[in-house]
This record gives structure tokens, C-alpha cells and sequence, in this order.
């Protein structure tokens, strides 16, 4: 029996600023990437919790991205430096999980970037295509007890 | 009229909870003049056929302390359960997984492979490793399983109330006894104890600024805490934000930063997940060399934000993919 090629669930927190609207251009711009990608609009990256991606990955995505305006361009003025102090923190404590690091990245795209929006997730998702499948939930729960 | 009956057992746990019990002085007294007490393995001697004998809902309350992480424990907590008709976990084993709960970094596997093979003080030429049956002359002799994940108390069972920390302190268990014998109690699943954050009763709030930021973390191993300074603002971390107030403030009394193990505030989901989330306005840089340097300041972030609650925490433990190929 066939079994069906692994399609990767990735969630994406976009900044309502700059990498959402990044992303709406390049759907109006018809451009092609794949359809891995659930986006979740917020009003910065700064809101992206932690929390918010542990969430994720616990509940079965492969991967999570978080997009916001360039360093200097937050709609908020500060809001993508937090996210940017918080980053390193949250990836080497997913290290410690055992949650490769490249399941999560964090990018500026600014509103005019569709194509560069575009060729984010066509990496993200060619990068968690390469990693498999996270499952957590069930790999934690095959350690469970035996 | 007979008195209720009141249960204590403990589970994977280090005895310091019994000890929060004792602690208790001569309000002792008073507890067990209303009460009779039925099990508590650390002053008197009881087997599970005691506890068997028992009607279903004749116990009153069992104070459960301790976490998860033996079929043994898994046996008495769902005896307990049947037999009480309050379930407390008490202390932040039993409430959010603990400093057992740290095991979940590894696997059992590999502990057996550290405690009775790898360790320098050990000498064990035959490479044992603890069986849960063995056969010795006709005799066949049974331990416990020990699982790969330990877990908190309502992974378990049904809780009806937490009494957090490590350990409990006396005023709040006296306070939690007398509701319970009073019948005035909150509902159910509820952590008794406030709902503010441990700043919010911290003798240092005071001298915490509206916005401070620091350049990277300093560590208790090397470095002294100023003794009435705020600690984050002195740069050690300092769980105290993400942590749920009633503690008294013990260690910070002791000029030792909050450690975080009255557990998360209500609302909050991820105890270490929100404290990471607030270190974004803590730290100072502005470049991503200047973040990367912060983070690797905060040595061990898994054991530091979780040193109470992995069991607990919305990722459970750690696994590695090869565990499960």
C-alpha cells in the first residue's frame, strides 16, 4: 500500500503591518508557493507569545513562522526588537525539547516583499518536508510508558 | 457524630511536603483533634489492603504529594481517588510535576543507565539493572514500574484542589484544612492561593523602576544578589512575574530569586513560555548578535523556566526523534 506523501502543517503569525500585507501581495500578485502555510494575522510580531508557538507545535503543526516589519520599520516602534531578543531564547529552549531549531524561524518581510514572502514559506516548507514530521503529541506519548 | 477522615500519601516526592505537615507546630494538635487519620505512610505503618478495606467516598480528604512515575503510585492514587471524596495535590509535585518532573528531559533508560552502570561509585559488573519480576530459589519477587514520564496528579486522576509549592507553606496548609473542615470551600479545581504574582507582594517590588533593561543575565554560582535590590533589575533571573504570590516570599527573604514553584498565575497557560515572553522587553539589544549573546546568558533555559511544571507544561517533556523510530 502507497502511503501518502508527508505534507508539512505549518502555522505562520504575520505582522498586520508589513508581512501580511507581504503576503496578500503576493497573492495578488499570483504568485506561486506552496499551500503549507496557515497564516494568522497579528497586530506585531511583538504579540507572537512564546506561548503561541509551543501551542502550535504541541498540537500538531511541523512548523511555525513569525513575520514582521524590518528592524526600525515596526508599525509600533519596538515591537520586532522583543521579538528578536525573545528569539534565540525560545529556539535553544526548543533545542532542549529536542524540537529542531529550523522549525521555527523568524523573518522581515515587509509589505512590498511578495516575492519574498513567497520564497520564504517555498523554504520553510521544503525545510520541514527534509525534517519529517514533528507529531509531537504522539512521540510524547510513546515515551509515555513504556 | 464520627471524625472525617483525612488521608496523607506520597508519591515520587522527597519527604519535604511530610515535613511542611510537621511544620505545622502546635496547630498540629488542633487537626488532629478534629480528624481521624487514616493513612500517612511516613509516621505509621500501613499496607494497601488497609486502604483496600476502605467504602468507596468514606475518606473525607487525601493530601496527595508527590509526582507520578510508578505503576506503584499509579495503584494508590486511583485507590485514593475511589476511596476520598476531596483529592488534594499538595505541593508542586503533585500540582504542576516538580523536580522529579525534570526527569521528562531524559528517559528511563538512561537514568538506569546513570544511577546503576555509568555512575563512578557504582560497581555493578554484572550490568543489573532493576527488573519488575525476578525469580530467586522458587520465589518470584516484584518491583514497581518505573515509567519513562512523570507526571502531575491530574494526568492522573481527578483533582479537586491544589495547594501549591515547594513546600507548602504552614499558613496556607492551616488555612486549606480549615476550609475543608468548614465545608467553605472555593470550586472545584481551584490552586489555593492568590491570584497576583509573587512581585506583587515582594518586599523588593519597591525598588523595581517603571522600564529597566539589562545587558545579560548574571548566575547565583559566580555572583552575589544585591540583598535588597530587585533581582531581575540586578540581572538574575528571577521567576517571580510568572509565578503565582502566597508563598511568603521565603526565598526572596533569603536573597534567592523566585524559582518559580507556586507555579503559573491563573490565565496563563505555559508558566515558562510567559516568562520567556517577558524577558523581550528585559534585555537591551537591538541586533541579533546582541540577542543571541543575552540568550546564551540564560544557561539551561528548559531546567530554569521549568524547573517546577515540565510535567505541566504544554510541550509535557523532551523527545528526540530517534527515541521513536
Amino acid at each position: 500500500m502507497l502511503t501518502e506523501p508527508f505534507e508539512p502543517r505549518l502555522i505562520g503569525f504575520l505582522c498586520r503591518w508589513c508581512a501580511y500585507t507581504g503576503a496578500d501581495l503576493a497573492g495578488t500578485s499570483r504568485l506561486q508557493y506552496p499551500s503549507n502555510l496557515t497564516a494568522i494575522r497579528v497586530m506585531c510580531s511583538g504579540r507572537v507569545d512564546p506561548t503561541f508557538i509551543l501551542k502550535a507545535l504541541a498540537e500538531g503543526a511541523d512548523g511555525v513562522l513569525i513575520a514582521g516589519c524590518h528592524p526600525g520599520d515596526c508599525h509600533y516602534s519596538e515591537g520586532n526588537y522583543r521579538t528578536q531578543r525573545r528569539f534565540p531564547l525560545l529556539t535553544d529552549l526548543l533545542d532542549q525539547f529536542g524540537v529542531e531549531r529550523e522549525r521555527v524561524r523568524l523573518e522581515w518581510i515587509s509589505a512590498s516583499e511578495g516575492e519574498r514572502f513567497a520564497q520564504v514559506v517555498r523554504e520553510l516548507t521544503e525545510t520541514i518536508r527534509t525534517l519529517g514530521p514533528l507529531h509531537w503529541k504522539q512521540r510524547r506519548e510513546a515515551l509515555a510508558r513504556t | 457524630m464520627s471524625k472525617p477522615k483525612v488521608a496523607f500519601y506520597w508519591c515520587a516526592s522527597c519527604g519535604g511536603c511530610e515535613e511542611a505537615v510537621v511544620d505545622l507546630g502546635e496547630a498540629i494538635l488542633d487537626v488532629v483533634q478534629a480528624v481521624e487519620i487514616v493513612l500517612w505512610p511516613v509516621a505509621f505503618d500501613f499496607k494497601l489492603e488497609d486502604l483496600q478495606a476502605y467504602k468507596p467516598g468514606e475518606i473525607a480528604v487525601s493530601f496527595l504529594n508527590g509526582a507520578v512515575r510508578s505503576s506503584e503510585n499509579e495503584t494508590w492514587v486511583k485507590l485514593l481517588r475511589e476511596k476520598s471524596q476531596l483529592i488534594v495535590a499538595f505541593g508542586a509535585c503533585a500540582h504542576l510535576g516538580g523536580i522529579p518532573g525534570l526527569a521528562n528531559c531524559t528517559t528511563r533508560d538512561e537514568i538506569f543507565q546513570n544511577k546503576y552502570i555509568r555512575s563512578a561509585t557504582v560497581a555493578n559488573p554484572k550490568s543489573i539493572l532493576p527488573q519488575t519480576e525476578t525469580w530467586v530459589d522458587q520465589f518470584n519477587l516484584e518491583l514497581p514500574e518505573m515509567w519513562n514520564t512523570v507526571r502531575c496528579l491530574d494526568q492522573v486522576i481527578d483533582v479537586d484542589y491544589y495547594l501549591p509549592g515547594c513546600a507548602p507553606p504552614p499558613d496556607s496548609i492551616a488555612k486549606a484544612v480549615q476550609a475543608i473542615l468548614s465545608g467553605n470551600l472555593p470550586p472545584k479545581g481551584s490552586v489555593l492561593a492568590p491570584e497576583k504574582s509573587v512581585c506583587e507582594s515582594c518586599p523588593r517590588n519597591e525598588t523595581k523602576p517603571e522600564t529597566f533593561t539589562i545587558d545579560s543575565f548574571r548566575r547565583l554560582a559566580t555572583d552575589t544578589p544585591d540583598p535588597e535590590k530587585c533581582f531581575l533589575v540586578d540581572g538574575f533571573v528571577c521567576m517571580g512575574p510568572a509565578t503565582r504570590g502566597g508563598c511568603g516570599e521565603r526565598c526572596i527573604r533569603g536573597n534567592m530569586p523566585c524559582r518559580g514553584c507556586f507555579g503559573p498565575t491563573p490565565d496563563v497557560l505555559d508558566q515558562g513560555a510567559k516568562f520567556l515572553a517577558s524577558l523581550g522587553s528585559v534585555s537591551r539589544g537591538k541586533t541579533e548578535e546582541e540577542a543571541r549573546s543575552f540568550a546564551a546568558s540564560l544557561v539551561d533555559p528548559l531546567g530554569t523556566l521549568y524547573r517546577f511544571g515540565l510535567p505541566s507544561s504544554l510541550l509535557h517533556r523532551r523527545t528526540v526523534n530517534k527515541e521513536v523510530s
